[in-house]
């Protein structure tokens, strides 16, 4: 069976980033003769020695203009074994917000560490972020080998460094690999300059990596999306409630109970087009039924009656801030969206801004301007059912919405509250 | 979603299928007046077979649209009414000829001429009259380099513009939907889908494509590399000589802008077979309407295109 990947990659244009992609993307065969075709009119026009392969992720006008990735770019391939999504991100400080929004669904972060400069504050700020945002895998490449001699003494000396900074924080599974991107080495096949290297080139990590244990089948979590009663004489009777699993498993004949209300029942079935099943785990969007007529509308969320969520109205929240203009401001207040619910919030406090390659917690802070990471004190109009991001990232983000221009301002992880 | 293959795990195919079952479902609970595009094509087709599962046993409860250039292909028309028929949907049809007549846009003729970027005022005009808020297009972001950019929600404002450089951010799966009176969201649940992802689908799933999909002899000229069907549509420059080869198309638009390739598969698994030994992208090959300049697409979509 072909699985699915996601990995976020962060980076700037001189680290290698590109040439990685691409040659992953050209030795997978997922770039298309055309596409190199084009990329490599455009090189020449613009008078470069070598086909730019940042030509391929940089598709909007002012990117290619500029020179720069501006936004996060998806890219596909597929190797027998797996499919992979990457995120592709710019790297610099002022597209924190890029990286957050291509980390948030990641599996993995790919991060890139240039053999002759070290770890560098990019490689900190990618990792913490990588880690604040819950990516179970970080993945540091140590590239340009090439240029440092194919030296162990070297890779082992950032191996070490980068190794002492991830200490001080979650990190649940790091891996180094020696490569070069610009050569091949350890990108697809083994290389033959670094024979004091065991482990795996990159592609054969990525294919083999084993991620499903990383979502979280314990707590079982499912927020109803959409309430659905066919208008058919055949179905009459038939109220079904439509969601994607968040976590957890779900089984015909589990006794559920539905927050908020706390009304309790047992499952009748589990409806897919395809007929029913008799489970339901994280990721699967089903339709449950239930023995019960209870009044259950979207929003609500059933679990299992010995492992219920948090209910609260007073969130703790790292925050990353995402609007160009206004600041977050205590006393400001947003629209709230988490799993299916939408709600009111007002902040009550910021806690502190995090310099995020310092670690250094700035208490006096009162604002978070873009591309700022924070911890933040929130109150909304109803309680939301939700757990702590670092063990359920489906039920412990949200988004914050300016109320009048509607756009995406901040992006939210919840925290347990301090009892 | 059938059979569960494996310890708790989805296949790339049913993982992607949930993923795009989740947004159409997001879709029809907060919007009012949602509508999906459809045309017939491949992908439009797994988008409301998509659609299909995801309010089963309930009917879909959205309209279907399809945007007329008028220079059809027959046969893509027969499949599109037997997938509405099938389905009991409502199938609006917003005909660019209108907007030709009315004097709204003009067409060009001669060869090389196409009622393609035409579409994009006939569109954003049955959006208006029709009041629809949310919009469900058939594009993924492997297709081409504006769309690999492109939010799965994504917005767009009075005039129906889209702009790259003000896109909402998009993080897990919780998407804003949020839009004043007059501006709307396009929708786009096959944004993670590759081209192979599609093909392996319909295999999959054994959903019914147009047979122009699969090959076929049919008489074609060659412009600017491509093979293009000749039709009563397709005006042939000077020199253009007709000739009959075996050809399966692997898009499927306006007939005088999609070119078809040579091809020997007359069944899907030769198809799917087909398109994973591929080195040409499906626009690069088949589109004449990609081919205007290095940002075509962008500076198509930023007016409201597709």
């Amino acid at each position: 069976m072909q699985r699915l990947l996601r990995l976020a990659t962060a980076g700037s244009v001189d680290d290698g980033k590109s040439t990685l992609i691409g040659r992953l993307l050209y030795d997978s065969k997922a770039i298309f003769e055309d596409q190199l075709e084009s990329i490599e009119r455009t090189s020449r026009d613009k008078g470069d020695e070598y086909t730019n392969l940042a030509l391929l992720t940089d598709g909007l006008r002012a990117e290619r203009e500029q020179g720069i990735t501006i936004d996060v770019a998806y890219r596909y391939f597929a190797t027998p074994k797996r499919k992979f999504i990457i995120a592709d991100t710019p790297g610099h400080v002022q597209y924190t917000r890029n990286m957050v929004t291509g980390a948030s669904t990641a599996d993995l972060a790919l991060i890139l560490i240039d053999a002759r400069k070290g770890v560098l504050e990019q490689s900190r700020r990618h990792a913490l972020l990588s880690t604040i945002l819950g990516i179970p895998h970080l993945v540091a490449c140590v590239n340009k080998m090439d240029l440092v001699d194919y030296s162990v003494s070297h890779f082992e000396a950032i191996r070490e460094e980068f190794s002492n900074f991830v200490a001080r924080q979650d990190v649940r599974d790091l891996t180094f690999i020696p490569i070069s991107a610009l050569h091949g080495d350890n990108v697809v096949t083994r290389s033959p300059n670094m024979s004091w290297y065991e482990g795996p080139p990159l592609l054969a990590y990525l294919e083999d990596l084993h991620i499903a244990s990383d979502r979280n089948l314990t707590d079982a979590r499912f927020p109803v999306q959409y309430v659905v009663r066919p208008q058919a004489r055949d179905w009459h009777d038939y109220r079904g409630y439509a969601g994607t699993v968040a976590s957890g498993v779900f089984r015909a004949g589990d006794d559920v109970v539905v927050l908020p209300s706390g009304m309790a029942s047992t499952i009748r079935s589990i409806d897919t087009y395809d007929g029913p099943v008799a489970e339901a785990f994280a990721s699967m969007a089903v339709v449950i039924t239930l023995d019960d007529d209870i009044d259950i509308s979207r929003g609500d969320m059933m679990v299992r009656p010995t492992n219920r969520p948090v209910v609260g109205q007073d969130l703790d929240a790292t925050i990353c801030w995402m609007d160009d203009g206004a600041a977050l401001e205590t006393g400001a207040t947003y629209l709230l969206k988490h799993t299916t619910r939408a709600v009111k919030a007002v902040v009550k406090a910021v806690n502190y801004r995090l310099d995020i390659v310092t670690l250094h917690r700035d208490q006096t802070a009162e604002s978070l301007r873009l591309n700022e990471i924070g911890r933040v004190t929130l109150r909304t109009t109803e309680p939301l059912l939700y757990d702590e991001y670092q063990m359920n990232r489906a039920t412990g983000s949200f988004i914050l919405i300016d109320p009048h221009s509607y756009s995406t301002v901040g992006a939210g992880m919840l925290r347990r509250p301090q009892s | 979603m059938g059979a569960v293959t494996g310890p708790l795990e989805l296949s790339n195919l049913k993982a992607l299928e949930a993923e795009s079952v989740h947004i159409l479902r997001e879709v029809a609970a907060e919007f009012d007046r949602p509508v999906l595009l459809f045309s017939g094509g491949k992908d439009s087709i797994v988008m409301l077979h998509l659609a299909a599962k995801a309010f089963w046993p309930a009917a879909i409860p959205f309209p279907v649209l399809h945007v007329d250039t008028g220079h059809n292909f027959e046969e893509v028309l027969e499949t599109r009414d037997r997938w509405t028929e099938r389905l009991g949907l409502q199938l609006l049809v917003a005909s660019v000829q209108d907007d030709i007549d009315a004097g709204r846009v003009k067409e060009r003729t001669g060869p090389g001429a196409s009622r393609n970027p035409l579409q994009t005022t006939t569109l954003l005009r049955a959006i208006r009259e029709q009041r629809f808020d949310a919009v469900f297009g058939g594009a993924r972001r492997d297709e081409e380099k504006a769309r690999a950019k492109e939010r799965v929600f994504s917005f767009r404002d009075e005039f129906g513009q889209w702009d790259p450089k003000t896109q909402r951010p998009e993080l897990w799966s919780l998407y804003n939907g949020r839009h004043h009176q007059g501006e709307h969201i396009r929708v786009f649940p096959l944004s993670n889908w590759t081209e192979l992802d599609i093909w392996q689908y319909i295999e999959a799933e054994r959903l019914e494509i147009p047979p122009i999909y699969y090959a076929h002899h049919r008489e074609v000229v060659v412009r600017d590399g491509m093979l293009l069907a000749v039709s009563p549509y397709l005006a042939l420059a000077e020199g253009e000589q007709p000739f009959v080869a075996q050809v399966r198309f692997r898009t499927v638009g306006d007939a005088t802008c999609t070119g078809c390739v040579e091809s020997a598969a007359v069944t899907i698994d030769e198809v799917v077979a087909e398109v994973a030994a591929t080195r040409r992208t499906e626009r690069g090959a088949t589109r004449a309407d990609d081919r205007i300049s290095e940002t075509g697409m962008e500076d198509r979509k930023r007016e409201g295109y597709f």
